[in-house]
């Protein structure tokens, strides 16, 4: 079933508040969610007021700061901090995005960091991703060819195909559009979701593969694929802009393409 | 307890190889029923009075009677084929089970009345 509530032990709770020091001028309220599980207590709403003149522009500066700074506890994900590996992808001021691409002048009042809605958390800010990462394996996402490659040289592609994947094989992974989309709330044990659509497109659109009838056979399932209802989250919360609810739509048509 | 690996999970039972007819199915019940529904306020909208003997005499011309039939089986058709996702979305195990069940006897029941009905009357 659906899950509408919360169960007992998910019910958020106030935390801790830390104050800003008494000379900043510039402060803006951070409210972080936390949980920890050795500790065998409900998760709870941190607050932190931060003085921005002593912090870097972007949301992820904050949560580097309260770390080395403020509160060593805090725990988050990030790698590159330029957005393009998608470790710190996490729900700021209700929208999934990447913390280090997120500027926080962007956000009006106190800044809302949450994790990644409707997945398991393992501590603070850090989701579980194992079955978001096995429906990606799922999907084989290497080329797969019947054609030995030719003995002297790559596969050939032609530069109209290799437009083809452009919007497509941009996706880092973050996370961002499968969380961000109810259908995968409710039944992410059995819809693919937005993000390994995507990448199982890109595959699909790719000139070079030769799987593409045996990749729409997989697809072809009422709750890998049809689950999918155009609610469009996944293209509103992509922080690379990329179209996921596009490329679900194409694999529809293929598959209603090659039955007439 | 389960030592399924997560990849196992993933894939499940696997793909059921079907779902496009679905798909298909409820864009074309939609079209359908755009210029059906249409027709059906229009004619309405223009009945001068609304008595029964005015209505079994519009309900007796072939064309009308025909209309009415497939609005009908269209739209039930839509109906199953909408709350069908509606059920599979939200509700799971056997309370799915019985309720596509539930689903699909009342709509063809729904179906099998409407028909029934403009036979009756319009002959």
């Amino acid at each position: 079933m659906a899950e509408f509530s919360l169960p007992a032990n998910s019910i958020v709770k106030k935390g801790k508040i830390f104050e800003a020091p008494a000379a900043a001028k510039n402060i803006k309220r951070f409210k972080i969610y936390r949980y920890n599980p050795d500790d065998g207590q409900n998760p709870s709403v941190d607050t932190y007021d931060i003085d921005l003149d002593a912090c870097g522009p972007m949301v992820l500066d904050t949560l580097i700061k309260i770390k080395n700074e403020i509160d060593p506890t805090l725990t988050f994900r990030r790698s590159c901090r330029e957005g393009i590996c998608g470790s710190c992808s996490m729900n700021i001021d209700g929208m999934n995005t990447l913390a280090c691409i997120k500027a926080i002048d962007e956000i009006k009042g106190d800044v809302k960091v949450y994790p990644l809605p409707h997945m398991d958390v393992v501590k603070d800010l850090v989701p579980d991703l194992t079955n978001f990462y096995a429906q990606y394996a799922s999907i084989e996402p290497w080329m797969q060819t019947d054609t030995p490659p030719p003995p002297d040289r790559e596969r050939l592609q032609s530069k109209e195909d290799r437009e083809k994947l452009e919007g497509l094989e941009e996706c880092i992974l973050c996370a961002c559009c499968s969380t961000s989309c109810p259908s995968y709330w409710w039944n992410s044990d059995r819809y693919l979701g937005p993000a390994a659509l995507l990448a199982a497109y890109r595959w699909i659109a790719d000139s070079r593969d030769e799987a593409t009838g045996e990749r729409l056979d997989e697809l072809e399932d009422p709750f890998k694929l049809y689950r999918c209802h155009t609610i469009m989250n996944c293209t509103n919360a992509c922080p690379k802009n990329l179209n996921p609810a596009k490329a679900i739509a194409e694999i529809k048509k293929l598959i209603v393409q090659r039955r007439n | 307890m389960s030592l399924r690996t997560p990849l196992s999970n993933a894939k499940g039972l696997g793909s059921a190889k079907e779902g496009a007819h679905h798909w298909w199915a409820q864009r074309l019940t939609s079209i359908a029923l755009v210029p059906l529904t249409i027709w059906l306020a229009f004619t309405i909208a223009s009945f001068g009075e609304f008595s029964y003997s005015a209505v079994i005499l519009w309900m007796q011309s072939p064309l009308v009677a025909v209309a009415l039939a497939l609005l009908v089986v269209t739209m039930f058709y839509h109906v199953q084929l909408g709350v069908q996702v509606i059920i599979e979305d939200y509700v799971s195990g056997w309370r799915k089970v019985a309720s596509l069940i539930a689903l699909n006897f009342a709509c063809i029941a729904f179906t099998f009345m409407g028909l029934f009905s403009i036979i009756e009357v319009s002959l």
